[in-house]
């Protein structure tokens, strides 16, 4: 029951795959990096180091190739280097970045190439910055608060509900908008002021379907949404690509401005009063009486002989198309062939031509291809 | 901790190591051209088209119509018999289109950062002295709240707009060749459609606006008439993503159409078309 | 069970699917935002070997979401964090675990905390490697810390390797393409062209997978339609140990990419479909490896992604075998057997992070007079200080970063995917060479955020759990799931199947590799395997 093909001979040593270490004799230029030295109370410098330069290098590489040569107590907060956890980020070239996806290659490597800490935080060491600060005003937004007399099993609602708060959600606390927005860089406010980054969390409380608290007072006389002059540049460093002032900020703007900067709605509300009661449960994203619930698929016999039988662990596609419900998988229709599905279907096809047997190399000179900034 | 307690933390903001003053950063990149090309631009727009529809005609009448052209800072064209020769008519309309463009969530991020340095750049030091502006929490900038009002009424003028094109592409009879009123494609004409077109997808992709007709809404699916709402929401927010594009775009044809309007009256320039009678 | 070649915990895999459910709608109920099927629910779909649809996900970031919910709700509920605090010692007193010794990275200043229980979740071990998807802070710290106090760690030998890895550029090396690129169509080939993957079939298992390219196309097309279709899956879909030896052949033959990887190959379907199912990994080639997937292939190898291994733990509570000691995620052992499923982790978390939580709480709590903080024995607490200083004083001496080179150079290429006898035995020895060189670690500079100090304790965690790794590969004398032994080819069931290898430190301090016998399966799970087996 085991998938085991070895080697055609057996050898006595199972040998190493090459090319597992860097190979500094690739190197084909060298950057020179001025990285800011300090800790608070004492005079910060600013180290200038040559590093060798390998194709497809980030900043965060030559971090580490200046930690692993000559100076291993350089500070630096990483995790990923994927661009997933948001740790690393610093001001390169004065530029708010996660220094795990900034390329060498985006920079003009004769002049020297600057990293310093994120200097809207209070500075711990080298490149590493308190951000507790952060999590202190995450503390003092209210949490999602669905309502309390509707089921859970009741909830429904649909993928368009959602888009606007998974958007937020992609957010990877980063803090790197934190880092550049001008209010919380700049300013001394008299009020608190949140940032961009809890303007999105709360944009993706507010809009969440079900969710029923109202935190627009607080967004008003606390989060300080006032403050934002939405100059976007919030926006602009947002490694995730989250339209930060056009699709969080200004929409939480308009809704602070609904409930207290626009008379009609006011008098409006006035007129019609305002229910402090339950809201209806027609408004809400939940079952509604008359509809049925789907009958849920719970393991059938088959389906266990089936999973017992099927013994491979084998990768099916991650597909979003799985019958899920009991609506009966969907027909091919002739429409298919005009349709991405059938675009890919032409493709698939394609492959399985005589083309199958090309093998494609990337060309080696991606030095020059500008990634984006 | 309690949420009393963690606001008043989140009150005392990051004492950062930020050097302040006017324009201290450590970008390497040219950030100073764009704020400033978009300043002379910005201005050399706003200016004339505040001189054309304002001062022009009290200082120096020479007219902003001819042979069925309006210039758009004119229209609706409101006038009387005893109106005063100090007032323009263009001011009567200009507050609406200036009102609405000075609170549009667009401008405001350009003239923020190129006329008060409020940033002058993305992590770029700002004068010293704005450290303690309230921005948009306190008169005058917190009146931005009300953008949605010069929306309303922003539809006024951009009716009468649309109204105006109708003469623009109608030969007034007398003209060269002309004996009835017949079809004018003119360059005048094609500039008015182009420009009421390019000010109707500014003013539909108006943040506002969206907000107003579907951004407001938790649960898109819930009734029949939020799916309504919805669908029209996706249609607004894809034109408001090239936000910024409508608002430049719109402000300068709106210029040229003024300019071309005035050449023409001025007699300067003779409006090429072709003329069809019917 | 099947997935794990039945050397899984019955127990922890039964409990798994039956609360997974429970903790998914509990995280729904704390905000999480699930994608959603068209009538209104959770959406699911399948990875790797599942029968049914069951992973509730969020596009390409379903982890992402979990961390948010579960802090935001650690927020509301008032939990306490303590951020960026690195654990370097178990305290321990007449009953076990009492509490744990530990420093601040920020300010390097040391701290203990006296506590009835402690549960360790610290993750897996991937660091000791050079080629590995995983993040630094993957050191092993859990399993040496359970180690250093007497507890169990079964399965160590069990690491898996994911086949697709990227392997260029270097900086990026290891870097994890999700398996859902083979799931949408992608198609492996090496050097000369050739789609290998059908060579490296198991016999047995041929008849699952198509035989011609065009019914592999015709499967792909089916599923990007939802559609049910009689063509079988491609080859590339194997399970990720055969992947990843297929792979690992291909390119010790000199068939591999320029790289020494092989081409991973979607770019032959439609760009917006890929660009639409593959997001983060259109971007993460885009942005790191200037290489565009919709228009050529991807240069792909194996890399080392998780440990099946970990610390022996009773499946109800997660209690270690040492009193007041619970382990829970990646660093506990048993539930994945000899292979893990894809999408099983994060479940895993779900299920016996709950489990374990509430009984390690139980138990605190317990206690008549449980307010009151353990005694912590001095002598210990003492020494952890010292141990703690002991580079920074050294000042100069071995280079830790350079003993972290040779760690993972010899875990690599002596511990990789395939195994054998002789390189095992090498590596037992490099082992103990550079545990010898370890107390001589030195380290400049001083307390605060001092990365080079800090890698001097994960080094030393590291090493124990390659000693463990690498002693009971040599133990375990059969091929089974992710552990490939050249020596012995086959699955031995009568031999091995019923037995996990155990690994435990002696109070002497040198380490006892030893067996035990698979815990006991429930009479319907005998059942429901009956078909199986
Ligand atoms: C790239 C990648 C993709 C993956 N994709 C999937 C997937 O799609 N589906 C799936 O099911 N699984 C996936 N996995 C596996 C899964 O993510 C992990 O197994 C899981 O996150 C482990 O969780 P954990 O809670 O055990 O440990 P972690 O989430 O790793 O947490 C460990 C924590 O312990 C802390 N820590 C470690 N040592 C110490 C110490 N000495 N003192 C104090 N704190 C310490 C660390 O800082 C860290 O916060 C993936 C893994 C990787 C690397
Ligand atoms: S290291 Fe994780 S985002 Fe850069």
């Amino acid at each position: 029951m085991i998938e085991t093909r070895p080697p055609a001979e057996v050898p006595a040593r199972a040998e190493a795959l090459p090319g597992a270490a860097i190979d500094e004799a690739r190197a084909s230029s060298v950057a020179k990096l001025r990285v800011f030295r300090g800790e608070p109370g004492t005079p910060s410098r600013y180290d200038e180091f040559d590093v060798p330069v390998e194709e497809g290098m980030v900043v965060l590489d030559a971090l580490h190739w200046i930690q692993g040569n000559g100076a291993p107590d350089l500070a630096v907060r990483w995790n990923c280097k994927a661009a997933k956890c948001g740790s690393c980020g610093a001001e390169v070239n004065g530029r708010p970045s996660l220094t795990c996806k900034t390329r060498l290659s985006d920079f003009d490597l004769d002049e020297p190439i600057t990293v310093e800490p994120m200097r809207t935080f209070p500075l711990v060491r080298d490149l590493v910055t308190d951000v507790s600060w952060n999590y202190e005003v995450n503390r003092s937004i209210e949490p999602f608060s669905p309502p309390a007399d509707v089921p859970q099993s009741d909830w429904r609602w649909q993928q368009e509900d959602i888009e606007r708060v998974q958007e937020f959600r992609k957010c990877i606390e980063c803090f790197l908008c934190q880092d550049v927005c001008h209010v919380l860089r700049n300013h001394e406010t008299e009020r608190p002021f949140m940032g961009p980054r809890f303007l999105v969390r709360a944009a993706g409380l507010e809009m969440h379907p079900i969710d029923q608290a109202d935190r627009r007072p607080y967004l008003k006389d606390v989060g300080g949404v006032g403050y934002c002059n939405i100059t976007k540049c919030c926006t602009e460093v947002c490694p995730e690509h989250i339209k930060i002032t056009d699709n969080a900020i200004i929409p939480l703007k308009e809704r602070v401005a609904d409930e207290f900067y626009d008379p009609i709605q006011w008098a409006w509300r006035k007129l019609r009063g305002r229910s402090d009661s339950a809201p209806d449960r027609r408004s809400l994203p939940v079952l509604q009486a008359g509809r049925q619930a789907e009958p849920s698929i719970e393991p059938t016999p088959e389906r266990l002989a089936r999973a017992v039988g099927e013994d491979s662990p084998v990768a099916e596609p991650m597909h979003a198309a799985a019958p899920t419900t009991s609506t009966p998988a969907a027909e091919p229709t002739p429409a298919a062939e005009r349709t991405d599905a059938g675009k890919v279907a032409k493709a698939a096809r394609a492959t399985a031509g005589p083309r199958a047997k090309r093998a494609r190399r990337r060309p080696d000179t991606g030095d020059e291809t500008p990634s984006e900034g | 901790m309690t949420v009393q307690g963690a606001v008043l933390r989140a009150l005392r903001k990051p004492r950062g190591s930020a050097r302040q003053g006017f324009g201290t950063t450590s970008r390497r990149d040219n950030w100073v051209v764009f704020p400033v090309v978009q300043a002379l631009v910005f201005t050399l727009c706003a200016g004339y088209l505040t001189f054309s529809g304002i001062f022009w005609e009290p200082i120096l009448p020479t007219g902003y119509r001819w042979d069925g052209y309006l210039s758009p800072l004119f229209s609706p064209l409101i006038v009387w018999k005893d109106m005063p020769t100090w007032l323009s008519p263009g001011l009567l309309i200009l507050w609406i289109p200036i009102g609405f463009r000075a609170t549009c969530y667009y401008y405001r991020k350009a003239y923020y950062r190129f006329y008060f340095a409020d940033p002058p750049g993305c992590a770029v030091g700002e004068p010293t002295m704005h450290r303690r502006f309230a921005l948009e929490n306190a008169l005058p900038f917190v009146l931005q709240n009300l953008h949605r009002y010069l929306l309303y009424l922003a539809f006024i003028p951009l009716t009468f707009l649309w109204l105006d094109i109708i003469p623009a592409f109608i030969a007034p009879a007398g003209e060269a060749g002309v004996t009835d009123p017949g079809l004018r494609i003119g360059i005048g004409g094609l500039l008015f459609l182009v420009n009421v077109t390019l000010l109707t997808g500014y003013s539909l992709s108006c943040h506002s606006l969206r907000h107003l007709v579907g951004g407001r809404i938790d649960c898109f699916s819930c009734t029949r008439a939020r799916r309504v709402r919805y669908t029209l929401w996706q249609r607004l927010t894809d034109l408001n993503r090239s936000h910024m594009w409508w608002a430049w775009a719109s402000l300068i044809t709106v210029t040229l159409a003024d300019i071309y309007v005035r050449l023409l009256v001025l007699g300067v320039i003779t409006d090429q078309a072709i003329h069809f009678n019917l | 069970m099947v997935g794990g070649k039945l050397l899984n915990n019955a127990r922890m895999a039964e409990l798994h699917a039956r609360e997974a459910p429970d903790r998914v709608r509990e995280l729904e109920a704390w905000g999480a935002v699930f994608d959603r099927t068209r009538d209104g629910r959770i959406l699911q779909r399948p990875f790797g070997g599942h029968s049914h649809p069951r992973l509730a996900h969020v596009g390409d970031r379903t982890g992402l979401e979990m961390i948010r919910t579960l802090q935001d709700r650690a927020v509301a509920a008032g939990v306490d964090v303590f951020m960026e605090c690195t654990i370097t010692r178990l305290i321990t007193g007449a009953d076990g675990v009492v509490g744990a010794f530990g420093y601040w990275r920020t300010t390097g200043g040391p701290v203990v905390f006296p506590a009835k229980t402690v549960v360790l979740a610290t993750g897996g071990i991937g660091k000791a490697y050079t080629v590995t998807s995983n993040s630094w802070e993957y050191s092993g710290d859990g399993h040496a810390l359970a180690y250093s106090v007497g507890a169990d760690l079964i399965d160590m030998e069990f690491v898996q390797f994911h086949p697709t890895g990227m392997v260029w550029p270097p900086g990026v090396r290891g870097l994890l393409v999700t398996e859902a690129v083979r799931g949408e169509g992608g198609i492996l080939r090496n050097k000369d062209g050739e789609r290998f993957m059908s060579r490296y079939l198991p016999e047995d298992r041929r008849g699952e997978y198509a035989s011609t390219d065009e019914e592999a196309a015709r499967w792909v097309t089916a599923q990007s339609e939802g559609r049910v279709t009689d063509a079988r899956r491609p080859p590339e879909l194997s399970t990720r140990d055969n992947v990843s030896r297929a792979i690992y052949t291909e390119v010790r033959e000199g068939r591999g990419s320029p790289h020494g990887g092989v081409f991973l190959d979607i770019s032959y379907l439609p760009p917006e479909h890929v660009r639409r199912k593959l997001p983060s990994m259109y971007d993460q080639f885009k942005e790191l490896a200037d290489v565009d997937i919709t228009t050529g292939p991807m240069e792909v190898g194996p890399t080392t992604h998780y440990v099946m291994g970990g610390v022996r733990v009773d499946a109800e509570t997660g209690a270690s075998t040492v009193p007041g000691l619970y382990a829970a995620g990646e660093v506990a052992g048993g539930m994945h057997g000899a292979n893990r499923l894809g999408g099983n982790s994060l479940s895993d978390l779900l299920v016996f992070g709950q489990r374990t939580g509430a009984a390690a709480a139980a138990a605190a709590t317990s206690v008549a007079g449980w307010k009151k903080a353990p005694y912590l024995d001095p002598v210990q607490v003492r020494d952890a200080g010292r141990e703690l200083s002991a580079p920074l004083e050294q000042g100069s001496g071995e280079d830790p970063y350079a003993l972290q080179r040779d760690l993972q150079d010899v875990m690599q290429r002596l511990v990789g995917i395939f195994r054998v006898e002789a390189d095992l035995q090498e590596a037992t020895s490099e082992l103990s060479r550079l545990k010898a060189r370890w107390p001589a670690v030195g380290v400049r500079g001083g307390r605060t955020f001092n990365p080079g100090w800090n890698l001097v304790f994960e080094l030393r965690n590291l090493l124990v759990v390659s000693e463990a790794i690498t002693r009971s590969a040599l133990q375990r004398t059969e091929s089974r799931g992710a552990h490939s032994r050249i020596d012995h080819p086959e699955t031995d069931q009568a031999g091995w199947g019923g037995r996990n290898s155990v690994v435990r430190r002696r109070p002497d301090g040198s380490m006892e590799v030893t067996t035990t016998a698979l815990p006991e399966m429930s009479d319907e799970l005998r059942l429901l395997l009956g078909g199986a087996h």
